[in-house]
């Protein structure tokens, strides 16, 4: 039997070749920032349960250059990947009727466009005015 | 026939990304850069009495829990599925570490929550 080495077409970086693709996996990657910040979320309760001195320093962590940029970075990502969730949200649904007529799919995006807006508005209002 | 276990990852994946995409943004900006700087809000309103306060009220708990296990489960599903993207060809290996960090961080911050107290 003589070794047989069949061509396999290298797929490196094939998502920079295109635009659309290049879009694809910036909302993927947009999975590694939320996972870190789940993770920094999950440190801040650790701390919380170690009491007022643990928990100062890792507000005073966030505090790190670093941090900061992180999280700007994170924003724009975790903001990309809201916008795409509910733009593809109508192809993932059944569609919906109303007086006969199909409800067009920029329409359902736009729900969710606006529920995003207003869960924030009521997540700023409730940690910053109840203090 | 052996039954799929993708339904059950599907849905916390599913949920995950409608809460990201509700509260991800928001969070972040809040929790990341608005706080740390000091702008747009007094320092009081991320202090210990108020967060401590927070985590021990059942709606604190449940959001806690909700918002840092629905984002793992989500992410890590996207991540696992990605590696083939990227040429990693995962099997049950990867799949096993992926899930089982999002199960493991779920469990982890119920332990929290409730040594925290009520």
């Amino acid at each position: 039997m003589s070794a047989r080495k069949p061509y396999v077409r290298s797929m490196d970086g094939w998502w920079r070749r295109n635009p659309f693709f290049m879009r694809y996996m910036v909302r993927e990657a947009s999975a590694v920032f939320l996972a870190i910040y789940a993770v920094i979320l999950l440190a801040g309760v650790f701390r919380l349960s170690q009491g007022a001195a643990a928990y100062e320093a890792w507000l005073a962590a966030l505090r790190n250059p670093l941090a900061i940029v992180f999280h700007g970075i994170a924003l724009l990502v975790v903001a990309y990947h809201a916008y795409t969730w509910w733009k593809v949200m109508p192809k993932t649904m059944p569609m919906l009727h109303v007086g006969g007529r199909r409800i067009p799919e920029m329409a359902l995006s736009a729900v969710g466009w606006a529920a995003t807006l207003a869960a924030s508005l009521v997540v700023y209002v409730l940690v910053r005015g109840l203090s | 026939m052996k039954r799929a276990n993708e339904p059950i990852f599907w849905s916390l994946f599913g949920a995950g990304g409608v809460l990201s995409a509700l509260l991800g943004p928001i969070l972040i900006l809040l929790t990341g850069i608005v706080a740390p700087v000091g702008l747009w809000m007094p320092p009081e309103a991320v202090g210990y009495p108020r967060m401590l306060a927070f985590a021990q009220s059942w709606c604190g708990k449940a959001l806690l829990l909700a918002v840092i296990s629905l984002f793992l489960w989500h992410a890590m599903h996207r991540i696992y599925h990605s590696l083939h993207d990227l040429g990693v060809h995962a099997g049950a290996g990867a799949a096993t570490i992926c899930y089982g960090f999002a199960l493991a961080a779920t469990l982890a911050t119920a332990y929290l929550l409730l040594i925290i107290g009520f």
